[in-house]
């Protein structure tokens, strides 16, 4: 049970990575169906810097680095996918859906091309990401639940927070959140719609990029594998599980991871049966989209403007 | 006091929408657009692989057409992609963003095989065939429906919902698939006694005549009928659809019933004309490349049939090289993702115009 819960939550940390940068996004209106692509290509950007840094400086490795570097890595690729689909969709002003969904197939190649050109086995790189405080293994079952993880599930958390923090209490926020609902009365109370909606997008993704990340570097444990897009999908079902709320992602993703992996763990379940089992979070998620809808409650809707590309002289 | 002269900024540039653009205009915006695209995706190969790039350029056609089996992989493909496209098309138009057609084609294809099974040794092939046909295009619609009457009732956001629909079919089909495959490969063995029969010596050649046959339909429908012109109005603005009397919510449910049949028939020839047997793979990501297809011919079901061949020429063309060169299979979606952001990005200068700033003389 108690590795079954550890196992969710960190496989939780990608889905919560991954929604909290889609929830930036979506907020400032832009509906990123890029996703998908831009966690692959965070974690093949980390993977890759790992690599290029251990084959740098072969044995005198700084654990501090080796952790620093792909995260920056993994950030900045993934923000540059980002920029690549605000400039589309905000100074082209092309469809979201459809910039989206060519990003991630632009994105599930560039990962899979790079991975398929260095290595596919991080394990090396991924101890650093997974090495937990000294003390936790002294304190039971308390030190395994809570302290039992590599860096990644602290800095998870903490995005999220911050994140919600800055949504709900700060002027930044307030009116990221007013570009998302209304871009036109944001513009007109002389809000820069553009540059809230390429920073969103760009760090939305960055942070994504890093939910890829630890997929391969923490639960994986640097072992890659091709599945890092369908992962992405359901990051972003979770934004809307959790009703556009990071805070709320924190419960959501654990339970997201825990719905995940929740065949390998029952037993007196065939092996067809399983296959059912991982249904579970998609039907949930359908569950809950079709719950907030009827019920049609003001705070759990989407951005009125979600999708919606602003052009300030088509009014 | 005098009064201040108040210096009016004006920007450097300002972004004006186009009334309208003449059609030569528009094709050789997108002429260059494809042009740069592949200039640029030569720059990339070039650079990741080292090779010519004028060698890249003709394994790519000779990947596409270098044989005469070659040319019929290409057109089976086409048809196959062309088929879902023609699919998500009706919908789109309406703005209902299905993105769920890679589910709708693998529960179609999932409907087929059941059918091949049980039904196969009990029927004679001709009705087979029928009951394959209906079993498909039903199982199309219910995957269909089911958000679309969602979306009907209660608004709930279509995107997200078809999307959840397409792994909740990718496990259905795993879980059939365990079920049938006892001996645990996860492989169900081709029953191509029960498939549909070649035409002369070739097998896609019925699948290419019932796709032609739909895209002329399906272009039929949207641009002459009364429902078709529903779907625009709806499409445009429903708010206006409504003023007018035209009942959205039947309208959306009749859409995407239609939109899901179709897809319910790729599913068919997908399984029933081509493969014979069913994966996971079976729709191959051609749901998500149809929305691009279906997009970038503005749904117009007979320039899907040139967006088609672009991305199908540029997958096959792309497998080429990656065993010519020996790289990794990828480079295709490499390719396929760049060429599809120059386009989406051209779609800018159709519709909006740059100015520059005026020189002062004027303003003065």
């Amino acid at each position: 049970m108690l590795a079954f819960l550890v196992s969710a939550i960190r496989l939780g940390m990608t889905f919560l990575l991954g929604s909290t940068g889609e929830t930036i996004a979506e907020k400032s209106g832009h509906l990123n169906l890029g996703i998908p692509g831009v966690m692959c290509v965070g974690a093949s950007c980390g993977c890759f810097a790992e690599y290029l840094y251990f084959s740098a400086v072969k044995t005198n490795i700084v654990p501090v680095l080796a952790v620093i570097i792909p995260i920056v890595a993994a950030f900045i690729g993934a923000a540059f996918m980002g920029l690549m689909f605000s400039f589309l969709t905000v100074t082209l002003r092309a469809n979201q859906n459809v910039t989206g969904l060519a990003i991630t197939t632009l994105g599930v190649g560039i990962s899979n091309y790079m991975i398929d050109e260095t290595s596919t086995i991080f394990t090396k790189g991924s101890k650093y990401f997974t090495a937990s405080l000294p003390f936790a293994d002294d304190l039971g079952w308390f030190g395994e639940l809570f302290l039992s993880y590599g860096i990644f599930v602290y800095l998870a958390i903490a995005i999220a927070l911050t994140t919600s923090f800055v949504l709900s209490k700060t002027k930044v926020g307030l009116h990221l959140r007013s570009v998302g609902e209304n871009p036109a009365t944001a513009d007109a109370a002389g809000i820069n719609v553009s540059r809230y909606r390429y920073v969103a997008t760009c760090i939305g993704c960055g942070v994504a990029g890093l939910g890829g990340l630890s997929f391969i570097m923490d639960y994986l444990n640097g072992n890659w594998e091709y599945c890092i897009d369908a992962i992405g999908w359901l990051a972003i079902a979770l934004v809307i599980f959790t009703v556009w709320k990071p805070n709320l992602a924190i419960i959501g993703s654990i339970i997201f991871g825990a719905l995940y992996i929740a065949s390998t763990y029952i037993t007196g379940f065939g092996f067809a049966e399983k296959e059912l089992f991982k249904m579970l979070p998609y039907i949930v998620t359908i569950i809950v989209l079709v719950f907030t809808s009827i019920r049609n409650k003001k705070d759990s809707q989407p951005p009125a403007a979600l999708g919606l590309n602003y052009f300030r002289e088509e009014r | 006091m005098a009064t201040v002269q108040k210096k009016q900024k004006t920007p450097l540039i300002h972004i004006v929408k186009r009334p309208q653009v003449a059609w030569y205009h528009s094709i050789i915006v997108r002429a260059v657009a494809i042009v740069a695209a592949l200039a640029f995706s030569g720059i990339v190969i070039t650079l990741l692989i080292g090779e010519n790039p004028l060698e890249v350029y003709s394994s790519i056609f000779d990947g596409a057409f270098g044989t005469s089996r070659r040319i019929w992989n290409l057109l089976q493909s086409m048809a196959m992609l062309l088929c879902i496209s023609l699919a998500v098309t009706p919908a789109f138009k309406m703005r209902f963003w299905n993105i769920g057609a890679e589910g709708q084609v693998l529960i179609g294809g999932l409907a087929t095989v059941i059918v091949m099974m049980f039904l196969g040794d009990k029927l004679p092939l001709p009705l087979l065939f029928l009951v394959m046909t209906a079993a498909s295009i039903l199982a199309g619609i219910v995957w269909a429906f089911i958000p679309a009457f969602f979306k009907a009732m209660w608004n709930t956001n279509e995107t997200l919902f078809t999307l959840m629909m397409n792994y909740v079919a990718i496990q259905l089909v795993a879980y059939f698939l365990k079920v049938f495959v006892k001996d645990g490969s996860g492989a169900l063995r081709p029953m191509s006694e029960y498939g549909f029969p070649a035409i002369g010596d070739n097998q896609f050649i019925l699948n290419i005549i019932i796709v032609a046959a739909l895209t002329i339909a399906v272009y039929i429908y949207l641009k002459f009928s009364k429902q078709g012109y529903e779907i625009s109005v709806v499409g445009e603005s429903e708010n206006t659809a409504k003023y007018i009397g035209i009942n959205v919510k039947k309208v959306i449910i009749r859409t995407l019933i239609i939109s899901g049949a179709l897809c319910g028939i790729a599913g068919l020839l997908l399984v029933g004309g081509t493969n014979h047997t069913i994966n996971v793979e079976t729709a191959g990501g051609r749901g998500f490349t149809a929305i691009m297809v279906s997009w970038l011919a503005k749904f117009n079901p007979l320039y899907m049939v040139l967006t088609t061949f672009l991305i199908v020429f540029l997958e096959k063309g792309a497998s080429q090289v990656s065993t010519d060169f020996r790289v990794p299979e990828d480079i295709s979606n490499i390719i396929t993702g760049i060429i599809l952001l120059f386009i989406i990005g051209c779609e800018f200068f159709l519709q909006y115009k740059v100015v520059f700033r005026k020189t002062r003389k004027e303003n003065d």
